[in-house]
């Protein structure tokens, strides 16, 4: 069958995205390091604690304990980094035209669980997409969100004077701060679940993240094929 | 005829089955969600299955070595800055973020303010400098860097609490990041300040409440065994939710919590609130700090 490379990511989008993942990283290491020094957060359910952020020995590993000074000062630095690459990566996104792939269309909450039911096997077609399917777009605009949460949850914690209209809009200086560890908690989670669609969607899926390109079958011509619609096929 | 649309349909099939794709699902059905907001597809020319791994192989060769060269300067630099460079690094960024929160600073820009029964229960953090007991009786406070004097003048708590009493519930933040709401009780440290005016930078005679900006750029607090000491900037200071406080949730500051006189702020984390003062002075140098010694950002402010 007849290949064709395809160009899948601009340039642009693949140095933010690998740029991002060092400095996402390092905020959440040293959010973990502020995070320590008043750590209150956790699941309860009916007034039992069925899980503490964090438990000692995940602090002792991890070596955290006693370092809120050295958080703070990589957190107000690469604060900084982040938020200029989020902000140009969404403008690149909008200038070039790569929303496009990115953000949900109508239909997408709908045919969303269908590719979750195709991905873990459960039904064998997938609903149709574009570049991503419609799980990925949903979690990709939801993740650039997420980021923006994090940028004004953060500035909402540390001018709660200065932007106090902002820190008033999450719900107070306290809210704000919860708010801020679960979005948090939820990069972790996209992480994970990112790393094993990368790690299930196989190598030329992640090298196309690399080098911008894939290679695909030639699409076969859909309109010399006699079975486009359930009436052309029964002719 | 009829036995071409044999093969395709074949081709359909195997194509469906092999990808999990309907075929006519990407690129040009309307259901597609590709078509739906007119992405766009960057194709090459058909190749053969050879020409196509070599082109991939080539690109990915070049791709990873720019991002492997990319990564290891990455790694190596970050590892090779030294880490006196890396705090000197920290802490520039520190006054970088600095400047910019004292550029948007408005005197007018208020906490928000709580009913007195918002007051939570209090917690107690920090005991530096408050080693032995104090007798308030006997405590006086010493104000250095005054307009128009050179040796300190000498306070004592009956000369604060002459002055405007003032009440501020505000939102007591903690750098740890917890807060309570706490009802303080003193004395506008700008009331203070204009009752015992600072030098001015100019030298003219001072005229807090109508320019501020010609006095001296800095205050030095610390308890009376300077075992602890705060630098505070004059606007931060001057802002009206800035309290010399001597009562707190309506009872005589305890000895753990500051008496018989500290900071009260809206404008700061509680590092800065400094308990238990022991002298003031107004000054041009950017005084020392005790936490920022320990990697802390100095300004601290909100």
């Amino acid at each position: 069958m007849p290949k064709q490379l395809e160009k899948k990511h601009p340039l642009a989008i693949r140095w933010l995205h690998w740029i991002n993942f060092p400095l996402l990283a390092l905020m959440i290491w040293s959010g973990l390091l502020i995070y320590w020094a008043n750590p209150v957060y956790g699941i309860r359910l009916f007034g039992y604690e069925l899980f503490k952020f964090f438990p000692q020995g995940f602090y002792d590993a991890l070596s955290v304990p006693q370092r809120l000074a050295e958080g703070m000062q990589i957190h107000f630095f690469f604060m900084w980094l982040f938020a200029i690459n989020g902000v140009v990566y969404v403008i690149y996104t909008i200038v070039s035209g790569e929303w496009r792939a990115i953000v949900p269309v109508p239909g997408s909450l709908k045919r969303a669980p269908y590719v979750a039911l195709h991905d873990a096997h459960i039904i064998k077609k997938a609903p149709p997409q574009g570049k991503y399917n419609d799980a990925q777009r949903l979690s990709y605009t939801s993740v650039i969100l997420m980021g923006a949460g994090s940028v004004l949850t953060g500035l909402a914690i540390y001018k709660p004077l200065q932007l106090s209209w902002l820190t008033a809009l999450f719900g107070g200086y306290e809210w704000a701060r919860w708010i801020h560890f679960w979005l948090t908690i939820s990069f972790v989670l996209f992480f994970l679940v990112h790393v094993l669609q990368v790690a299930m969607a196989g190598w030329r899926n992640f090298n196309s993240m690399i080098t911008g390109y894939d290679v695909v079958d030639v699409p076969v011509d859909t309109k010399e094929l006699p079975i486009q619609s359930g009436e052309d096929a029964a002719t | 005829m009829s036995e071409n649309k044999e093969v395709l349909a074949e081709k359909v099939r195997e194509f469906e089955e092999r990808t999990g794709h309907t075929v006519d699902s990407y690129p040009d059905d309307p259901n597609n969600t590709a078509s739906m907001l007119k992405e766009h597809r960057y194709l090459s020319e058909p190749l053969t299955d050879g020409e196509a791994a070599k082109r991939i192989f080539i690109r990915s060769r070049r791709s990873f070595l720019t991002a492997g060269a990319a990564a290891v300067a990455g790694i190596l630099g970050w590892s090779w800055i030294s880490s006196e460079t890396k705090t000197a690094l920290y802490r520039s960024s520190f006054e970088f973020n600095e400047s910019l929160s004292r550029a948007f600073f408005r005197p007018s820009q208020l906490a928000k303010e709580f009913p007195l029964s918002s007051v939570t229960p209090i917690r107690t953090n920090g005991y530096e400098g408050l080693e032995g007991e104090i007798d308030p009786a006997k405590w006086t406070l010493a104000v250095g860097g005054l307009a128009g004097r050179v040796d300190d003048l000498i306070l004592t708590l009956d000369d604060i609490k002459k002055m405007p009493r003032a009440d501020l519930v505000t939102e007591f933040k903690c750098i740890e990041g917890w807060s309570t709401i706490v009802h303080w009780t003193g004395v506008l440290f700008s009331d203070f300040a204009a009752a015992y005016p600072p030098k001015t930078r100019s030298g003219a005679p001072p005229d807090v409440a109508g320019s501020p900006h010609d006095l001296v750029e800095y205050v030095s607090l610390n308890t009376p065994d300077e075992k602890y000491y705060v630098g505070w900037d004059m606007p931060s200071i001057l802002h009206p939710q800035t309290l010399l406080a001597y009562e707190m949730n309506g009872q005589p500051l305890r000895p753990e919590n500051g008496a018989p006189l500290r900071l009260a702020s809206a404008t700061k984390y509680g590092i800065k609130q400094i308990k238990r003062i022991g002298r003031i002075e107004f000054t041009n140098e950017r005084p020392k700090d005790f936490w920022a010694e320990y990697g802390y950002d100095w300004y601290s402010g909100l």
